[in-house]
């Protein structure tokens, strides 16, 4: 499904990616695991395609589409989801208007209709209900005063929503107590489906427990360094980053 | 055009539709001989620094508030009206009275014509308490209105009176042939527990130039309830002068919404004067602006006794090569102990040639108030922009939703539904998109 080949990439004259490679395919879970500095944002990021960082070298391909080529919402469209480590808040528009409009552009780009309202609040409460979201949370202004909490399971509401054929989980455990935590995972193990793939990006073995990987890459100074079964996880976790240098 | 101006006002005076008993006489001769003295501001004026008149001042303007040349048809004029709501109106075309289009009252209260009120005796207590007793009498563009002033808007609310419905004060241009200057004049009185909505707009609907050179005072009494709301979205040959200054008795609550979409050139003066204790003065505005578009925004809030407070927030989002002006001055007399004053001004800037000068300005000579000021100027959040299209937002549409969500804080003051549905709507269309979203 994901194709990652030699992925070069910098930040100003700073390179942060050195020659990724990354096969991923349908239905599986990967995580990547790394010490702070190592490139894993960087990674997502430039998958997504966020325009802060050029890529030198290398190419990135979801199914057939050169992934580079594209803008940041053709991406979306797609298929491609990433749940942010940072959230951002937009006071003013709700969290329904917000996946409404986000859906409906997806919709759109598809030559698809605008999807029947109805319809739209069926998926919602359904979604909402999986990630035990209260209802008055979807009134509420997108992430504006949510708790670290609420602003991880928003993300996850709306990769429910928008079901990508590759979710890319940035740091989703940072912030989360042991039951949101639980709740997250659950949702995102609940959507996990033999036609989608998801990444799991993250520092600690914590959230594996949760969501199992089939693979554990390891990433230290823009490259990966070492290629694992989930096991590999629970070996950093003992062992430190250290020990894959 | 200050030359001729002078030498209009005798024949104003004998031609207009205002009796010149004595002392009104003494009100605009007074006010014409300060024009004479210090004309129109120069840019050499400190509060001028960043506008100019001299563009507008060389249109050869006609004076005299004349007859329409053609009726004007409600449904040409339709859409600049709140609509889905009952209301009082009060409907000027070109500077005189337009009865067709007003919905007015005498019962119980006065909404109406402020010609009306200057010339009969039942209204002597107005002219004698009210009439000019807010308005700067240094300043040379009130003066000139003062001088010239001959129609307008007079509202008297009585007291313990709710008004269910608001009022609008619409002013319309039509004159094709010539270029006009008009003062309009608004005097507006609510009196002890009285409550009222009023939105006032300015509408060219000619192809020539228009300057309207407006004056508003606003007196509230104790524990009156006042949102004054000013809808500015004309056309690029279109300018507005809009001086308003409002008078504040103890416990009352007025706040004064300005929105500027449009026209060319816009300054607006808004002065509070605290004259109780426990008063509460709110200042909102939003402005938006493209291509060459200038606003000024002026405020001053005179904390002038002890326990008060002001709360001012101004948003700007200036696209083009549309500049800004935004100069806030709060000041807090020695007795004003206790004050709470609050002040903010956030701007964004879309392009490398737009401009905003910000200027908040204190002076504080009490020394226990909470007095905060915060002025931002920015671009649109990058981070925020990615956010929304990495979930397939569009560019374009990420953009006006996220500048929507910027006015969104100040939209939500607005008390009158209607009023909010026509700002998102101008907004939205300012913005180039349909924001998709159930307001």
């Amino acid at each position: 499904m994901l194709t990652i080949q030699n992925l070069h990439a910098n930040i100003g004259d700073k390179e942060i990616l050195k020659g990724i490679n990354l096969t991923i395919k349908a239905g599986e879970v990967h995580a990547i695991m790394g010490p702070n500095g190592s490139g894993k944002t960087t990674l997502s990021s430039v998958i997504a395609g966020r325009e802060d960082y050029e890529v030198t070298e290398g190419s990135i391909d979801l199914d057939d589409k050169d992934l580079l080529e594209l803008a940041p919402e053709e991406r979306a469209h797609e298929g491609v989801f990433m749940s942010f480590q940072y959230p951002v808040a937009i006071p003013g528009v709700t969290v329904t208007n917000f996946i409404k409009t986000a859906i409906n552009a997806k919709r759109k780009a598809a030559g698809l209709e605008d999807m029947p309202a109805a319809d739209l609040l069926k998926m919602i409460r359904e979604k909402a209900q999986l990630l035990n979201m209260d209802r008055s949370f979807l009134s509420r202004s997108l992430n504006d005063g949510f708790s670290g909490g609420e602003k991880k399971r928003n993300e996850i509401f709306q990769l429910a929503m928008l079901e990508p054929k590759l979710a890319i989980l940035d740091e989703t455990d940072s912030g989360l107590d042991i039951d949101a935590l639980k709740t997250v995972a659950n949702g995102v193990n609940k959507l996990k489906s033999k036609d989608n793939a998801v990444i799991v990006i993250t520092h600690y073995q914590r959230l594996l427990e949760y969501i199992v990987p089939d693979f554990v890459h390891v990433l230290s100074d823009g490259k990966i360094v070492k290629t694992g079964g989930k096991e590999l996880a629970l070996e950093l976790e003992e062992k430190g980053y250290e020990w894959v240098k | 055009m200050k030359d001729k101006l002078i030498a209009s006002f005798m024949a104003f005076e004998n031609k207009g539709s205002i009796q010149t008993d004595t002392e009104f006489h003494k009100v605009r001769s007074a006010a014409m001989q300060q024009f004479e003295n210090v004309g129109f501001p120069t840019k050499k004026v400190e509060d001028w620094k960043y506008t100019s008149l001299k563009k507008l001042l060389k249109n050869d303007y006609s004076l005299f508030p004349q007859l329409p040349k053609h009726e004007i048809q409600l449904a040409e004029v339709d859409t600049y009206f709140l609509k889905g709501i009952d209301s009082y109106k009060i409907v000027f075309v070109d500077g005189v009275y337009d009865s067709f289009l007003s919905e007015t009252t005498h019962d119980g209260m006065d909404i109406c014509l402020l010609s009306s009120a200057i010339n009969k005796p039942k209204y002597k207590i107005m002219r004698e308490h009210f009439f000019n007793k807010a308005a700067s009498k240094s300043d040379g563009l009130t003066a000139l209105n003062t001088a010239f002033a001959s129609e307008g808007a007079y509202i008297h609310i009585p007291k313990n009176t709710v008004l269910q419905k608001p009022i609008q004060i619409v002013y319309f241009t039509t004159d094709n042939e010539k270029d006009v200057l008009l003062q309009p004049r608004n005097l507006i009185i609510v009196d002890e527990n009285s409550q009222v909505q009023i939105v006032e707009r300015h509408q060219s609907l000619s192809n020539k130039n228009v300057l309207n050179n407006t004056v508003t005072e606003i007196f509230a009494n104790k524990r009156a309830h006042i949102d004054y709301y000013k809808i500015q979205n004309d056309q690029q040959n279109a300018s507005l002068i809009d001086s308003t200054f409002v008078e504040q008795k103890e416990q009352s609550v007025v706040s004064v919404s300005t929105f500027s979409f449009g026209g060319d050139m816009t300054r607006n003066t808004l002065s509070f004067y605290q004259k109780g204790e426990r008063i509460n003065s709110i200042l909102n505005g939003i402005t938006m602006l493209d291509n060459d578009q200038h606003v000024d925004n002026q405020t001053n809030v005179y904390h002038q006794q002890p326990n008060c407070e002001s709360h001012e927030l101004y948003k700007g989002i200036f696209d083009g090569k549309s500049t800004g002006v935004f100069n806030g001055k709060v000041l807090v007399d020695q007795i004003a102990q206790k004050t709470d004053a609050y002040q903010q001004n956030d701007n964004i800037l879309l392009t490398d040639d737009a401009t905003i000068n910000s200027k908040p300005q204190l002076e504080i000579f009490a020394d226990d108030v909470a007095c905060s000021h915060g002025c931002t100027i920015g671009q649109l959040d990058q981070d925020a922009l990615f956010y929304m299209r990495q979930r397939g937002i569009p560019e374009k549409e990420a953009k006006a939703l996220l500048l929507y969500a910027f006015t969104n804080e100040v939209v939500d003051k607005i008390r009158i539904p209607v009023l909010k549905t026509l700002i998102t709507k101008i907004i939205s269309q300012k913005l180039g998109v349909e924001l998709g979203i159930n307001i």
